[in-house]
């Protein structure tokens, strides 16, 4: 078999470890000023990517590819300091209308189109919309095989196995290149960035472009009517001793 | 932003970290390991009729860990033992004020009826300061835990002794400032157990020491009168600033109940690198540069020798964030306000080190968690020493220069003298050294199987005379407690031996408080 070309799509979201915060008028989460990384199921795609380089398996080529505002930049020269080869990034500004999981797949089918891509490795959903939806929509547009949740992904000679976790037990399946993975955490360990990469990272390409030179028009469907925190959960009340637990426990009715 | 998740846990009978913790009645009571320290027979015992007074006082639930008259060891045995497992007394007695004015009660109680008594807070302190020799009573700030009042325009905090270090941060973070302490004991240690040590910790290098940052104080005398300076004012020349006697005083002249603090406006733009290097010289260099270039953002600077990464990786199996094994390690911190702004410097800063071959790795956090995990590189140190069974530890400030020499000279005499190994039959483990560099202020630790008295007449005085003849500090921030108590001669003269005693005696004239310990 030639040598894969993997793309791999990455996403700018709030940190992983910060709590978002709803704005005042309850349409978005608050974004200005808050730590942003990586989405961390797109950590496993890119990790995954370079390992079955590392694993001998032939890889021609590594693309990562976001679609975001300029600051998703950030986050493509962290994947290539993970070890992608170049970088492709769709300018979608803040203002402007955001892309919607079907939105995204449409335009990712373009970009498999233009890389002559055959490996699609994604996150199986990004942690700020939780849609999870990406990958199959993609995997349906191309009208190729999809294994989502990954848990291991072998390939030899054009067959892809996955393992997958499931309920009570694994579930392997395989399929042809080409083909669409959707990662779950237990894939791999992601590797720090070290710093002759960084350094390296920074004099790889890195394609500006914008959703016009991919000829794509997609406006959102969906209305966002709004946006709420959970209920906050009501505190607790310390008790002195055995005796005290006891008693309120009955307060509560709960004994 | 300084966040190991975990708590320091303590090894079990087996060194397991998973485990328990070991129960405490296998640690040597302070007494046995110190035979030359007496029990002051000025004091009175425990008797019925006190802690009748004691109960009507604060009542009869769980404010009063009563092991007089029924066994309440079990109870009682945390309050005892020190957490290096190192110390152990033999009190009878545990209070939990709840209020500025029933310390108030007891301490005059305790004053009147010549009854001695340990302040102790989080009880993580690392010098046995926290925990009584004899049958002191214990007097634990746990159940004062409000915050009393914040002013978001100042950024002053104001708040019970007890609150928890970790717990302080958080209320903070939700207004985003910080405390200006941080260590890696956070989750446990109290922040009047903080000031009363004067800790130092993570974030010195930025934000300075609690005696720039601590505004007001209040505390308790030992025949009751309440210490009201709890003033939230920056500037103040009305005196004597006595509020500074109990910054580090550690529980010897009287018990904080609340403190007034000035915390800076938290960073949005925060940073780790972790990075492998050649020498000492190597990470002087990386020391000098990072102020340079990255100055008013860099906001911590940590050593960390190459042993003490190896032993996370063998004793905690932890993954290090570098492959391959470097002689020394360093983290450096930036907090700012402009993301753009600290990683165009970092870059910067990055791009010399490495083609000036200053560091011959390294990485950089690209996520929170990253963050917490190179953090974690540091934080984790302490902890996993303790894991073969114990550990000397010596707190030391040192010309910059000279900072690693000691932990090769001690090495050095320590392995010539047989006792370092890799067997049961050694007591060391090794001899390692980390610290904050930024302060020059190194942690020499000798990781061992036992307590050995063969390796403490190695020790000491080698270390403490090393340290005078460098003018260095043999107590940089943990304090004297009763561990450095006798040492207190090689870094202060006489006639500042003199003085402090005054101070003692004038404050604390019947020598109640956190008696055989600090001067
Ligand atoms: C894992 C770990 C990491 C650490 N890292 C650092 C570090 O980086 N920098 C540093 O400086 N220290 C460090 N320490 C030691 C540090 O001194 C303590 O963790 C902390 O400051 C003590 O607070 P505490 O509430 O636990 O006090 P305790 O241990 O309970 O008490 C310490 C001393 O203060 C007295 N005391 C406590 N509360 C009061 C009070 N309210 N009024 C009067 N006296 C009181 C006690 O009598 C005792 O003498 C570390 C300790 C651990 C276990």
């Amino acid at each position: 078999m030639s040598g894969l070309r993997i793309l791999v799509p990455v996403k700018r979201v709030i940190d992983y470890a910060v709590k978002p915060r709803v704005n005042r008028a309850q349409t978005a989460v608050e974004t200005a000023s808050v730590k942003h990384s990586m989405n961390p199921f797109d950590e496993l795609s890119i990790e995954e990517a370079v390992r079955l380089r590392e694993r001998k398996v032939p890889v021609a080529e590594i693309v990562a590819f976001s679609a975001g505002p300029p600051k998703s930049q950030d986050i493509l020269r962290t994947a290539m300091a993970i070890g992608a080869d170049r970088g492709i990034h769709v300018v979608v500004e803040e203002k402007d209308p955001q892309l919607e999981p079907l939105g995204v797949a449409k335009l990712l089918k373009k970009v498999v189109e233009s890389e002559k891509s055959d490996l699609v490795i994604l996150g199986k959903q990004s942690i700020d919309d939780d849609a999870g939806q990406t990958g199959q929509m993609l995997a349906g547009l191309l009208n190729w095989p999809q294994a989502t949740q990954a848990s291991k992904v072998e390939i030899a000679n054009n067959t892809v196995t996955v393992t997958k976790e499931v309920d009570g037990g694994v579930e392997t399946v395989k399929a042809k290149l080409p083909m669409v993975i959707t990662t779950d955490l237990r894939l791999n360990e992601p590797r720090y960035a070290s710093l002759p990469n960084i350094m390296k990272a920074k004099k790889k390409k890195l394609d500006k472009k914008t959703l016009a030179d991919y000829d794509l028009d997609a406006p959102p469907r969906l209305k966002i009517i709004k946006v709420t925190e959970p209920p906050p959960r009501k505190g607790g009340v310390k008790v002195d001793d055995v005796d005290g637990m006891i008693s309120k426990l009955k307060e509560l009715g709960a004994l | 932003m300084a966040s190991a998740t975990s708590e320091p846990h303590q090894p079990d009978a087996e060194g397991d970290l998973n485990g328990a913790p070991a129960p405490a009645k296998t640690i040597k009571f302070t007494s046995e390991t110190y035979p030359e320290i007496k029990r002051n027979s000025k004091f009175a015992k425990l008797s019925q009729e006190h802690m009748q007074y004691f109960q009507e006082l604060l009542g009869s639930g769980s404010a009063v860990l009563d092991g007089l008259s029924k066994d309440a060891s079990e109870d009682i045995e945390p309050y005892n033992s020190d957490w290096m497992r190192k110390y152990r007394g033999h009190a009878k007695l545990v209070l939990k004020p709840g209020s500025t004015e029933e310390v108030s009660k007891i301490l005059k109680y305790c004053n009147d009826n010549m009854l001695a008594v340990v302040p102790q807070g989080g009880n993580t302190g690392l010098v046995g300061g926290s925990v009584p020799v004899f049958d002191e009573i214990v007097i634990n700030l746990q159940r004062m835990d409000k915050i009393r009042s914040f002013d978001e325009v100042s950024g002053i905090l104001v708040a019970d002794a007890g609150v928890i270090l970790e717990v302080a941060d958080n209320f903070l973070a939700e207004k985003k400032h910080i405390f200006p302490l941080d260590l890696g004991a956070k989750g446990s240690c109290q922040i009047g157990g903080n000031v009363a040590t004067n800790a130092g910790g993570l974030r010195l290098l930025r934000y300075g020491s609690l005696h720039g940052n601590v505004l007001g104080i209040e505390a308790v005398l030992p025949d009751g009168t309440v210490v009201d300076d709890l003033l939230t004012l920056r500037k103040n020349n009305t005196g004597y600033d006595l509020k500074h006697l109990f910054i580090g005083g550690e529980g010897t002249i009287g018990i904080i109940t609340g403190i007034s603090i000035l915390c800076p406006q938290r960073s949005a733009a925060v940073n780790v690198a972790y990075f492998g290097l050649e020498s000492y010289e190597h990470a002087q260099k990386a020391f000098r540069a990072a102020k340079n270039q990255l100055s008013e953002i860099l906001s911590a600077f940590e050593m960390m020798d190459g042993r003490t990464q190896k032993l996370l990786r063998t004793g905690a199996g932890k993954k290090l964030p570098l492959e391959g094994d470097h002689p020394f390690y360093c983290l450096i911190e930036t907090s700012g306000s402009n993301t753009d702004h600290d990683s165009e410097k970092l870059q910067n800063f990055l791009e010399h080190v490495m083609e000036a071959e200053i560091v011959s790795d390294g990485v950089l956090a690209q996520d929170q968690t990253q963050i917490a995990d190179l953090w974690s590189c540091r934080e984790g140190v302490p902890e996993i020493l303790g894991h073969w069974g114990g550990v000397y530890k010596y707190d030391l400030s040192l010309p910059i220069a000279d900072l690693y020499d000691i932990v090769n000279d001690v090495r050095d005499r320590l392995t010539n003298a047989g006792l370092v190994g890799d067997d049961d039959s050694h007591p060391c483990i090794d001899v390692v050294g980390y610290g904050h560099m930024g302060d020059a202020n190194l942690h020499l630790n000798i990781p061992v199987r036992r307590y050995d008295k063969e390796v403490e007449k190695q020790l000491e005085p080698f270390v403490y005379e090393w340290v005078q003849k460098k003018s260095g500090s043999i107590s940089a921030e943990h304090g004297l407690g009763i561990a450095k108590k006798p040492y207190i001669g090689y870094s202060r003269s006489d006639t500042m031996i003199k003085l402090m005693r005054q101070i003692k005696d004038l404050y604390d004239p019947k020598g109640i408080m956190n008696p055989y310990k600090y001067i």
